[in-house]
Parts: structure tokens; C-alpha cells; sequence
């Protein structure tokens, strides 16, 4: 990285910093949760985006290492006198009844069994490909949501554990995006970001080249698991509450789009891609409500219709705008200048460059 | 590139309704003579059907009770679409966005809980409708609720099962319901100790939400021959389950929850749902209250035919918030409007007197209902005791 | 030892009963995954939306009785062509347009068409659930030795198995057939033999549809709740039934259909207190069968592939 980027890219991270600081301060509880969702929502989609993106690995396993992640969090950080009336129907397990973690060890716990959930599951599982390791991974999904719906003495089963200290600072979120992001970003340009794109592009070349496929998609797999549970822990922290129905499959679809949507194989893209599906779902609301528009009453409005855009929108992009936002380009602070200085000639060579 | 200039358009014009959608909502929140009050229920979703039911109660109340203090209440519908992180946010938003004084909702615990430490750390005061889980009141002074919780309602079917003179039940739950699993946990201990025997529960039979078939557990539950099967949970999966009971020839009495009570629950069960026995919070029979026969009329003339339950405690609920302002004499203190809320006592509503307890649940009577030529008709009544 | 008090104590009669119901479900999950395993071995894809397409048929079903009040036989034929008519439109807008594409966008596509369908459900027929009309005789409960079923679960295995042998003759004994087991083996080459690739892949997904059609037609009768998101677990454990009996291979799916029905049965027969893992025993027996016989229990390269 060139001297210049490396300043800017720190002017950059501080700045953001400030933002955090004022969003913290100065606005409402609404805006917070939506930056605070955005930001959770970029960690995972992000974890995601290094499997199914970097690797080429079709993964949609999201949901259970978030929930791993989030009952973690939720069973370890929830004050231990709370906890037999959380449990009213079983009482906790007394292994780790007494046990109570602050916020950051139960969001590493997480992360970290959800990394060695994926490392055991990973060695039969990343053998396979394509449409088999999409539904395998997702049948593990759905395994781990059953297991914790029956597992009451452990996870509460369906009651849910709720009074999970919230969090609701956005500082502290931004900490671990920036860490989750910049982990990722080094990761990607080291010699294994190299071996993983590799096998993203031919895995039969990359295995001549010496790589060893099994050792890196594994590795991908585990870190994307890691994060994904960080990610859910803080979802569980932020909600304060979490049951085995938030983490159904269908949840990993959110993400799908985020990085769908930001570009498969860029990490800028997803940032952005998470800010635009959160930020968008909350800005397409205005579909549920009724309309009235020049005093009429426009009946295509009512509760549903913003799904319908929701889901349209994944498959417009994926029909005509399969590379997303950035493709597997990134932002860099070279492109940026160019476009400040001349934006019609930036556009202009852009679209030549398609 | 046809595609591309289609999609632009296309881009276009989304742009320009949601700018034409934003302006109408804006103009809205100008007024400031109207005492704004959430209405917070799964219209979209799994829950969608629990929640249309409901928000029909909370609009009859609004019809009914338009004022308090003089200013006009003004409804703010947010769906939370059956999901938490949309509950949390569309509870932040109806309190940051729209001011609200109060907010009523939702349907289905796990919502109410997700809202639970916003409308904590926002101190605006919040009464559930049909969220029974006792987590939801239980450590939170601003969340109250207009509905019994899940383990006095286990408890009172279990009287009811002993007092028929059922010896051995069945229980059939929905392992991932939060609700049926509360409920099959109360009334298996309550029935134990009301039987004195360890060995009256003959089954414990578990299904997932969504799951269609049920053969396998029933025909497990038949070996047994219980004289009873208690399995209450959501209703299209129930109907479900008693048609196929009925189909493979088990002729127990089914016993439920609340939530059975609904049209749907006798439009897929139909003539395999007749004679089961439900506990609920509201009957025709029994409306005593002359709120009771406001709200009777009021509904007949706007939607026909019998009122669920779920539609009388949505109605109650606005009630209690809506008598907490007034009571309150504030419209945006709302720490006052939760401290009023708190202490009602012996209000009016349509499911009874109401008065809540120090956890902010009301004590209320219990209504068991039975389904007779495919209506819900009354068929007993227990009541409100000290829990 | 609880288990094996279970098994010794289960009556002979209870047994029965459980097969029978086995074979019910198994039989459903046959005539869905046939579907499944059609189009895979054409276009080398899971098509996520085929269980949304039998929920689809379902609402079709539905309202034409009940809405235009069209006879029971009748409207069922119209689900039929109705259904298959959705299929190839599924077809036409979100899988040809990336046919050269990679197949992680298709994924994505099919992920997403299915997604589509069920907003759009809930959005135009709302998520309350509404009731599949009775038809007549089907609807009816017999009592065969003590055994209690209602008369489409014998109706069902015997459509499963007719809709087989008309398949495999179709694919084996017909032009069309042999054209796409061209498809199925070589893209281009089938195309260099003057095989016209769009139509080979609409009239596969028009059998595909029908046959969801008449699956969802059995499934409605049987299970008469429909709801929007009623398509999405028989729809996973469909596909994972064609799985298991390799994928691609009709008569594979059928059986793969048969053991995931019984198997999901007897488990709660035989182990009552795993009733709550049941929907857990599908995505485990993929897993166990994806690692020990990848290409699934008929999966063979000697078998015919569609």
C-alpha cells in the first residue's frame, strides 16, 4: 500500500470514528439501531462474502453460526440472578448456571465455537460442491436451530432467553467492525487471500499449483464461521433477546443479498451493500403503509408489499447485475481522487472499461 | 441495454413514489393536536393472522374512544412482520419517529420481548395484547398486558381436565412455540398434583411449527388410549393434528389454548374440531360489562359474525393505555402514563374488570369454549383466582 | 433401554398403522422429488422454487373451487396446466437468461425466484391460512383391519407409481425422451445434433410442474392447511429425497422419497422422545449419505440420466 492510502485510509477509519461518536451522542435510539444493524449486518455479510465471494464456496450455514454466536452471548452475559425466571420451565443446566461473562469474552466464545463447529463440520462437508454444499450447509443450519429448540436445560429451548444486557452503543459495535474488517482486508491480501482466490477461479489448476484446497477452504470456512458468530452475538446483545425462530434459514438470505447486492468477492462491497439492504428495508417501509396519492387510494400498498420489492430487487440484481455494486473490485483511494478531480472522465472511462 | 433504460425508469419512479409517500407522512406529523398511540402487531408473516385479528380490536377501541384529554387519538400502525430485529426497530421507531405516548402490542411474546428493553430504556410504556409469556412483564416495569399468562392458563385447563374426571392425558406440544410449551409444562404439573399420579400424563409428544404431518405421534398416542390429549399451539397446525387424530380413530377429548380460537382453527379443522374444549378470555355469553356490549354491536356492525377473543383483549388493551393517559393527565410525560397504567384498578373492559397485578398481568376470569356446528360456543367458566 | 421397552411394547396393529402412514408420506415426497430430480439432471441446478411452485398449485386449487366454483375434476385439470404454465415462466425469466452464467448466479436465482413466490403468496393471499376444499370420496376415512386411513393415502402411492412408469417411458421409449437424456449428457453436442435446447428444457419443466401440481393437488387433500410458506420444508425434504436416491435418476427419487417418509415415521415410532429432531432427520441422512455415496444410492453412471 502506497503512503498516501495508508494516511488516508487512517484519516478515514478516525474520521468514521467521529461519526460514531456523534451518531452516539447526538441522535435518537431509531437512527442508532439502524447504524448499529447496518454495522452487525456488514460484519456478516462479510463473513459470508469470504466463503461464497473469496473462496467461491457456496455456503449458506449463516444462520447457525450466528447462532451459535448469539446463545453464547445470550446464555453467558444474561446476570445469574435473572436466570431462574428466565428458566421458569427448566432450570439451567448447573454446569453453567453460575457461569457469567462479560460482553467481549462471550462474543470471542462464540465466535470461537461456532470457528470449531465449522472446522468439524468443514472436513466432510467442503468436499462437496455447489448446489450440495449450499443445502448441506444449510441442513446444518437447521440442525443447530433444532438442536437448540429441544435443548431446554441449555438454550431454554422456545421460551428464548431474554434481559441480555443490551447494547446499544454504537462506538463499541464500530470497534468490532473495523477489527472484524480489517482482519479480513489483511487476510485477503496475504499469500492465502491469493490461494483462495485461486481455487475461486479454477480448483483443479489451483491444486496443481500445490495448493492445498482442503487446508484453505477449511481455513475460510472457520474464519467466516468465526466472524459470522461474533456477528450473531452482538445481533443477540443488540436485540436483547434471542429464540430459535430468529435464526431459520430464511435469514441467511439477508445476507445473500447484501453481498449479492455489494459484489461477491469485495469487501467494500460489502459495507455497502449491508448499509444499502438495511438502511433500504427501512426506507422501502413506506410500501407497507397505505398510499394516498392525489386523493386516491392506491390499493397496491399494504402490508407485504415490501417484501415483494425485496425479493424482486434480488432478482433483478441477479439477472442484469450479476457483479453488484463492485464486482470484485474494491474502493481505493486512487479511484476516489480520480473522480473527485474529474467525474464525467472517471464515468466516462468507466463505461468504456465495460 | 433496453433492459438498462427499462430498469433506470423503473429506478426512477420507485424514487419518486417514496419522495410523493414521504411529503404525505411529514405533513402528518405537523399536528400536534392529536395524542399519538403505537399500535405495534405481525400484520405480515407468520403471525399475520393473529395480528390482523387484533388490530380490528384496537381500531373498534379508537372508533369508540376517539378522545382522551380533549385531543383527538391518532393510531400509528407499525407492522413488526413477525420478526424480532423488525420488532426492535419498528418499536424504536414508533418512539423516536412518531412520539408516541403509548404503545399496544404485539401479538406473540417473543415481539413483545424483542421491544421490551426499548420501551425500558425509552420509559414509554407499552401494553401487550395477546403475548402471554410471563418473560415479557417479568423485570420490566413498562411492559404491561391485557391477556393472562401462559402458566395460569396450563394450570386452569389441568382443573378443568380433573374436574371431568380425565384420568390419563396425553400432551402433545409444539417444541418450538414458547407458548405451547409454557402451557404443557403448567398443566402437566398441575394435573400430577391434582391426580396424585406420577404415571396420569401417559405422552409427551413433541412437533415443530410448520410440520403437516402428524401420524406418527398420534398413532404412538393411540397405543396409550388416553381419555384426554391437551395440545395447545398454533391453530392451523392443530387443526391439523386433531383432523388427523380423529382420522386415525382416537376419539379423546382435545383440549387447547387460546390461540385456537380463531376462524381459521374451525375452517381446517371442520367437523374433526367439533367438541374440543379451549380455555379463553372472552365469550358473548358472558359479558357482563356494558363496554361488553359496546364493543358487541360495534363489531357486528363492521365485520359480521362472533368477535375472537384476540379482538377483545387488542380492544382492552387500548383501553388500559388509553384510560393510563387519562388518568395520567399527560400526553408526553410518559413516566406519569406508566405509573397510571400500573395502577389500574377495577377498569371497565370487555373481557371483565380489570386490575393489574404487581407485575403489571390482570387477574381475570377464564372462559372454556367447545366448537358446536362449527362455532365456538360456551361451555364453562373459572374463575380469577389469586396465582 | 427405554427404546427397547418402546419396540418390544409397540403392538403389532400400531406397527401397521405406522407403515401405513410411512408409506403415505413416503409416496407424497416421491412424487415432489421427481420433480426436482427432472430438472437437475437437465440444467444441473436445484430449483429452490419448486416446493413454492406446489404451494402455488395449492392456491390455484384452491380457489378455483372455491372462488369460481369450478368442479373439483375440472379444476384440477386447470391447476394442472396452470402450474406448468408458472414452471415454464420461472423457467423463461429467471434460469435461461443465466444459462451461461455461473452456477453460483443461478443458485442465487433460484434462491431468489423462490423467495419471490412466497412475498408474492403472502402478499396477495395473506399469510392466514385457508382451507383446501374436501373432495369428495378422497377426503373419506376407511378402517381397513383396524388400520384407519383416509382413502388418498392409498390414492397417492398408486399416483406416485403411475406417474413413474409414464416417466420412465417417456424418457426411455420416446423422441422427446431421447433428446433429453442429449441435454442431460452434452450441452453443446445436443445442440450440434440439431436438438432445439430451449424446448427440451421447457417440456422438462413443464412435466416437473405437473407433476408439483399433482403432488400439491395429493398434499392438499392430505394436509388441508395451505399457507405461503407451506411449499419451503417439503420442498427441502423433497430435493433432499431426490438426493439420496441420486439425483438425476427418476426411479432414485422415488425411493429416496420412500425411505425419507418412513424413516421420518419410524423414527418417532421407535424413539418418541426424538419426536422433536424429526424435521432434523432429512438434512442428516443427506449429510450421511452425501459422504459415504455421493452420487446417491442409484446414482450410478450406468443409470439412464434425465
Amino acid at each position: 500500500m502506497k503512503k498516501r492510502d495508508m494516511i488516508l485510509t487512517i484519516i478515514g477509519i478516525i474520521a468514521l470514528f467521529g461519526l460514531a461518536f456523534f451518531v452516539q451522542e447526538e441522535m435518537d435510539s431509531y437512527i442508532r439501531r439502524i447504524v448499529n444493524l447496518c454495522l452487525v449486518y456488514a460484519i456478516i455479510g462479510l463473513s459470508m462474502n469470504l466463503t461464497n465471494g473469496f473462496v467461491g464456496q457456496f455456503s449458506l450455514g449463516q444462520a447457525g453460526f450466528m447462532a451459535i454466536g448469539a446463545y453464547t452471548v445470550g446464555i453467558f452475559t444474561v446476570p445469574v440472578e435473572y436466570r431462574e425466571n428466565i428458566f421458569y420451565a427448566m432450570p439451567m443446566n448447573p454446569a453453567i448456571a453460575d457461569i457469567e461473562l462479560p460482553l467481549w469474552a462471550a462474543l470471542i466464545l462464540g465466535g470461537a465455537l461456532a470457528a470449531l463447529f465449522a472446522f468439524a463440520i468443514g472436513t466432510p462437508v467442503l468436499r462437496l460442491r455447489g448446489d450440495y454444499l449450499a443445502v448441506t450447509t444449510l441442513g446444518f443450519s437447521e440442525i443447530i436451530r433444532i438442536w437448540i429448540t429441544n435443548a431446554q436445560s441449555i438454550t431454554n429451548g422456545a421460551l428464548g432467553i431474554k434481559d441480555i444486557p443490551p447494547l446499544n452503543d454504537v462506538r463499541y459495535i464500530f470497534l468490532v467492525t473495523v477489527i472484524c474488517f480489517v482482519f479480513i482486508t489483511l487476510l485477503v491480501n496475504s499469500s492465502y487471500g491469493r490461494a483462495f482466490k485461486a481455487i475461486r477461479e479454477d480448483e483443479i489448476a489451483a491444486e496443481a499449483m500445490g495448493i492445498n484446497l482442503f487446508w484453505h477452504k477449511n481455513l475460510a470456512f472457520m474464519v467466516s464461521a468465526f466472524f459470522a458468530g461474533i456477528g450473531g452475538g452482538l445481533y443477540g446483545a443488540l436485540l436483547g433477546t434471542v429464540d430459535p425462530k430468529n435464526f431459520l434459514f430464511t435469514l441467511t438470505y439477508n445476507f445473500l443479498l447484501i453481498i449479492v447486492l455489494g459484489g461477491m468477492g469485495s469487501i467494500t462491497g460489502s459495507m455497502l451493500g449491508a448499509v444499502i439492504v438495511t438502511a433500504g428495508l427501512e426506507y422501502l417501509r413506506f410500501f407497507d403503509e397505505p398510499l394516498m396519492l392525489f386523493g386516491m387510494d392506491i390499493p397496491l400498498f399494504r402490508p407485504g408489499f415490501r417484501m415483494v420489492i425485496f425479493s424482486v430487487l434480488l432478482m433483478v440484481c441477479v439477472l442484469f447485475w450479476r457483479h453488484g455494486i463492485m464486482g470484485t473490485r474494491e474502493f481505493t483511494w486512487q479511484k476516489a481522487i480520480d473522480f473527485v478531480k474529474n467525474p464525467l472522465g472517471f464515468i466516462k472511462r468507466k463505461g468504456a472499461a465495460q | 441495454m433496453k433492459f438498462k433504460k427499462l430498469l433506470s425508469l423503473l429506478a426512477v419512479s420507485a424514487l419518486a413514489t417514496g419522495l410523493l409517500a414521504g411529503c404525505g407522512g411529514e405533513e402528518k406529523a405537523a399536528d400536534s393536536n392529536v395524542i399519538k398511540v403505537g399500535v405495534f402487531l405481525p400484520l405480515t408473516g407468520d403471525n399475520a393472522a393473529g395480528g390482523e385479528l387484533e388490530l380490528r380490536g384496537i381500531k373498534l377501541a379508537n372508533q369508540l374512544h376517539p378522545e382522551v384529554l380533549g385531543k383527538k387519538v391518532e393510531l400509528v400502525v407499525a407492522d413488526n412482520k413477525s420478526d424480532k430485529a423488525e420488532a426492535a426497530s419498528v418499536a424504536a421507531r414508533l418512539i423516536e419517529k412518531d412520539k408516541v405516548s403509548a404503545i399496544v402490542g404485539s401479538y406473540g411474546s417473543s415481539l413483545s420481548m424483542a421491544a421490551g428493553n426499548i420501551v425500558k430504556e425509552n420509559k414509554v410504556p407499552a401494553v401487550g395484547t395477546s403475548c402471554t409469556n410471563p418473560q415479557v412483564t417479568a423485570n420490566n416495569d413498562y411492559y404491561f398486558r391485557a391477556c393472562f399468562i401462559d402458566p395460569f392458563q396450563g394450570k386452569v385447563m389441568a382443573e378443568y381436565a380433573h374436574q371431568n374426571g380425565f384420568k390419563k392425558v396425553a400432551i402433545v406440544q409444539e417444541v418450538s412455540n414458547d407458548y405451547s410449551v409454557g402451557l404443557a409444562k403448567f398443566f402437566r404439573e398441575e394435573f400430577v398434583k391434582l391426580t396424585g399420579d406420577e404415571n396420569s400424563i401417559v405422552d409427551i409428544a413433541n412437533y415443530q411449527t410448520g410440520d403437516k404431518d402428524f401420524t406418527a405421534i398420534l398413532t404412538n398416542i393411540k397405543a396409550q388410549d388416553p381419555d384426554a390429549v391437551f395440545a395447545p399451539g398454533n391453530f392451523t397446525e392443530s387443526a391439523l393434528l386433531v383432523k388427523q387424530a380423529r382420522q386415525l380413530g382416537i376419539d379423546a377429548q382435545f383440549m387447547g389454548g387460546d390461540t385456537w380460537e380463531t376462524q381459521e382453527f374451525i375452517d381446517v379443522g371442520g367437523k374433526d374440531v367439533e367438541g374440543v374444549a379451549l380455555s379463553t378470555a372472552f365469550d358473548r355469553e358472558k359479558a357482563s360489562t356494558e363496554e361488553a356490549k359496546k364493543f358487541l354491536d360495534a363489531y357486528t356492525k363492521e365485520y359480521n359474525g362472533e368477535p375472537s377473543a384476540l379482538t377483545a383483549m387488542a380492544y382492552d388493551a387500548y383501553l388500559i393505555a388509553v384510560n393510563g393517559i387519562e388518568k395520567a393527565g399527560t400526553a408526553t410525560d410518559t413516566v406519569k402514563i406508566r405509573d397510571a397504567i400500573a395502577a389500574t384498578k377495577d377498569l371497565e373492559c370487555v373481557t371483565g374488570m380489570t386490575t393489574l397485578d404487581e407485575n403489571g398481568d390482570p387477574i381475570k376470569d377464564v372462559v372454556i369454549k367447545t366448537v358446536k356446528d362449527g362455532k365456538f360456543t360456551f361451555k364453562d367458566y373459572v374463575k380469577a383466582q389469586a396465582k | 433401554m427405554e427404546y427397547f421397552d418402546a419396540i418390544a411394547n409397540m403392538s403389532a396393529l400400531s406397527f401397521a398403522q405406522h407403515m401405513v402412514n410411512g408409506i403415505s408420506l413416503g409416496s407424497l415426497y416421491a412424487l415432489i422429488a421427481i420433480g426436482y430430480t427432472m430438472v437437475y439432471g437437465i440444467l444441473l441446478m436445484i430449483n429452490f422454487a419448486h416446493g413454492d411452485i406446489v404451494m402455488m398449485a395449492c392456491y390455484f386449487a384452491f380457489f378455483g373451487i372455491t372462488a369460481f366454483h369450478i368442479p373439483w375434476y375440472f379444476t384440477f385439470i386447470i391447476t394442472i396446466i396452470l402450474t406448468a404454465i408458472l414452471g415454464v415462466l420461472i423457467e423463461r425469466s429467471a434460469y435461461r437468461p443465466l444459462r451461461e452464467a455461473p452456477k453460483n448466479s443461478i443458485l442465487i436465482s433460484a434462491i431468489g425466484a423462490s423467495f419471490l413466490l412466497e412475498n408474492l403468496a403472502n402478499y396477495l393471499f395473506s399469510g392466514r391460512p385457508m382451507r383446501f376444499p374436501d373432495v369428495p370420496l378422497l377426503s373419506q376415512n376407511i378402517s381397513i383391519g383396524g388400520i384407519e386411513i383416509q382413502a388418498i393415502c392409498l390414492v397417492i402411492p398408486v399416483v406416485t407409481i403411475l406417474s413413474l412408469v409414464v416417466l420412465l417411458h417417456i424418457v426411455n421409449h420416446t423422441k422427446t425422451g431421447m433428446a433429453m437424456r442429449a441435454v442431460s449428457k452434452d450441452y453443446e453436442i445436443a445442440r450440434v445434433m440439431g436438438i432445439n435446447i430451449d424446448n427440451i428444457i421447457s417440456i422438462t419443466f413443464i412435466i416437473g410442474s405437473a407433476l408439483a401440481a399433482i403432488g400439491a393437488i395429493m398434499y392438499g387433500i392430505r394436509y388441508p392447511g395451505i399457507t405461503p410458506m407451506m411449499g419451503v420444508m417439503p420442498g427441502l425434504k423433497c430435493f433432499i429425497a431426490a438426493v439420496i436416491g441420486g439425483i438425476g435418476n427418476i426411479k432414485g427419487a422415488v425411493l429416496g422419497g420412500f425411505i425419507l417418509g418412513l424413516g421420518e415415521i419410524l423414527i418417532v415410532a421407535f424413539f418418541p422422545d426424538l419426536s422433536g429432531y424429526r424435521d432434523a432427520f432429512a438434512f442428516i441422512v443427506l449429510i450421511v449419505i452425501l459422504f459415504y455415496k455421493p452420487t446417491g444410492l442409484l446414482g450410478e453412471k450406468t443409470t439412464e440420466k434425465v
